[in-house]
């Protein structure tokens, strides 16, 4: 498979603090589905940022698509993000739009006609199963249904990336795996799906998936290729 | 699509007091705009009704002491400025009514022949311009030496001054209004920035193009803009007429030429329509110089 996504060395530092991740190196091969694992404060949310261009690293190459990211011109920012599909670990909903038009953003965003919206976006509300709360507002959403309108957002423009923060964190375990095996599905039509988590037993639901390791900004395991934490046996 | 007027994209920005403030702000500024164009409008038909007046307008004064000779002088004056191709009308002033215009100041003198009264003539050229009356001055005074030219421009000059002191002044207004109008937009547009902070940058995420957003900023401040264009425009428009009227009322001559054309009301109901494409243009440039600053 070609490598979609190749970070080299790459470093990023908020301010005059510490680095936040250093030396990072790894590559996202296409149509692959990768979870990202680590500590608290390990530097997951920083390296998706860096995956999904709301952050341009302090030093490093990172390749996105077969093209340098990191001097990409900002004009150019909006076509690669559409490319990009983003679950945010808090959300991220615009609060004053319902469901159906927080889901149906992306494709306004990308230019897509009215009369071509309604219909995915109906079908994204019962896969995630909120056909119910079409017209409701994301203040009166539990925080389960915020999670799933976000999912439901972040897939509708069929991104060749999928990136996800924490994206089983607010949902009971039947939702987890239900939205677990929708980012299967969509890894199965060709999307390389990266999540973000420190939930053990989501690890354990997509067998194939490879699995990267971040400790204090560091990469441990940048091959994705061991399947398990550190004192589970495969290390 | 978002930059299509959809009611979705509409919703994009919430409706907030905000808004509301802004239309009243919109129309106080059109309002007073309106008014100072009014005024530099009365002002400057007010200055073309003179000049048109005046223009070609002077009187030959024939001193001469002697009434046969000045009796002489005048006919012939008279008679050459007739044949004047850039004559169009040459009268000579009744000596009654000069001896009643005259009459405040000197008394009763049209029966006194020891009093010297100067012939008048009222000349009205085609052509008024400088070399032209010198040129006429020249041949009036072959026949009478000591004939002045009196031209009426000349000692209206004080009043087309000031007319033309406030056409300058209303445009001075107009310009400062437009200038703080946009200088308002341009706030409201980096507030309105602040406020949908989080919408935009989730919309930046998901790949909206700056002119995307600042589409939104610059329908909503247009509509605004419009919106109170219209309330503070038709307010004044309503008291500009109310002065014309009142001005028509005195009867003056000067008062009568400020009434406004159906150009001029035309050029004061575009005005509006002007402030809401440069606000449209304000908002434009501070939202998308505000978000060239973000990644």
């Amino acid at each position: 498979m070609a490598n979609i996504v190749q970070f080299e060395n790459v470093g990023l530092r908020y301010g005059t603090g510490d680095e936040t991740l250093s030396d990072v190196s790894f590559t996202l091969a296409s149509g692959a589905f990768y979870f990202l694992t680590g500590a608290s404060g390990a530097g997951k949310t920083s390296l998706l940022k860096l995956l999904y261009l709301a952050q341009r690293p302090t030093r490093g190459v990172i390749r996105l698509f077969g093209e340098d990211a990191v001097t990409l011109p900002r004009k150019r920012l909006p076509g690669f993000r559409r490319r990009i599909g983003v679950v945010f670990q808090d959300f991220r909903l615009v609060p004053h739009l319902s469901a159906y038009d927080n889901i149906a953003l992306p494709l306004r965003v990308s230019g897509v006609r009215e009369a071509d919206i309604e219909q995915p976006v109906h079908e994204m509300l019962t896969w995630v199963g909120l056909s119910d709360r079409i017209h409701a507002k994301p203040p009166t959403l539990s925080g389960g249904e915020q999670q799933r309108v976000a999912i439901a957002r972040a897939v509708i423009g069929r991104p060749e990336i999928l990136v996800a923060d924490e994206p089983t964190g607010n949902v009971d375990p039947a939702m987890a795996e239900r939205l677990m095996h929708l980012f299967d599905s969509l890894n199965r039509l060709g999307t390389t799906v990266i999540i973000a988590t420190h939930d053990i037993q989501m690890l354990q639901r997509i067998p194939e998936a490879r699995m990267m390791r971040l400790d204090r900004g560091r990469l441990l395991d940048p091959t994705g290729e061991l399947r398990h934490p550190p004192g589970r046996g495969d290390a | 699509m978002i930059g299509e007027e959809t009611r979705p994209e509409r919703r994009l920005l919430d409706a907030s007091r905000h808004t509301r403030t802004m239309r009243w702000v919109m129309a106080i500024m059109l309002f007073l705009t309106v008014l100072a164009a009014a005024l530099g409008l009365g002002a400057w038909a007010a200055s073309r009704a003179l000049d048109r007046q005046l223009a070609g307008r002077l009187t030959v004064e024939l001193v001469e002491a002697n009434p046969a000779t000045r009796d002489r002088e005048a006919s012939e004056v008279l008679a050459m400025l007739r044949g004047g191709r850039n004559v169009a009308r040459a009268e000579a002033v009744d000596p009654a009514r000069l001896a009643t215009l005259l009459e405040p100041w000197l008394g009763a003198i049209g029966d006194d022949p020891d009093l010297p009264m100067p012939a008048l003539i009222d000349v009205d050229l085609h052509d008024a311009n400088d070399a032209a009356v010198t040129a006429l001055q020249t041949r009036v005074q072959r026949i009478a030496p000591a004939a002045r030219l009196d031209r009426h421009a000349a000692w209206m000059a004080p009043v087309t001054g000031f007319m033309n002191l406030l056409l300058a002044l209303a445009g001075g207004i107009v310009l400062l209004l437009a200038l703080a109008t946009g200088t308002v937009v341009v706030l409201a547009a980096r507030a309105g920035l602040e406020t949908h902070r989080e919408t935009i940058a989730v919309m930046h995420m998901l790949g909206s193009t700056d002119v995307q957003v600042a589409r939104l900023f610059q329908r909503r401040i247009a509509r605004d803009t419009a919106i109170g264009g219209a309330i503070g425009g038709i307010a004044a428009l309503a008291v500009a007429a109310l002065v014309g009227t009142r001005l028509a009322g005195l009867g003056s001559a000067l008062a009568s030429g400020a009434a406004l054309s159906p150009a001029g009301w035309i050029a004061l109901a575009l005005l509006p329509l002007l402030f809401v494409v440069l606000a449209t243009l304000a908002a434009r440039l501070a939202v998308l110089r505000a978000l060239g600053a973000t990644l």
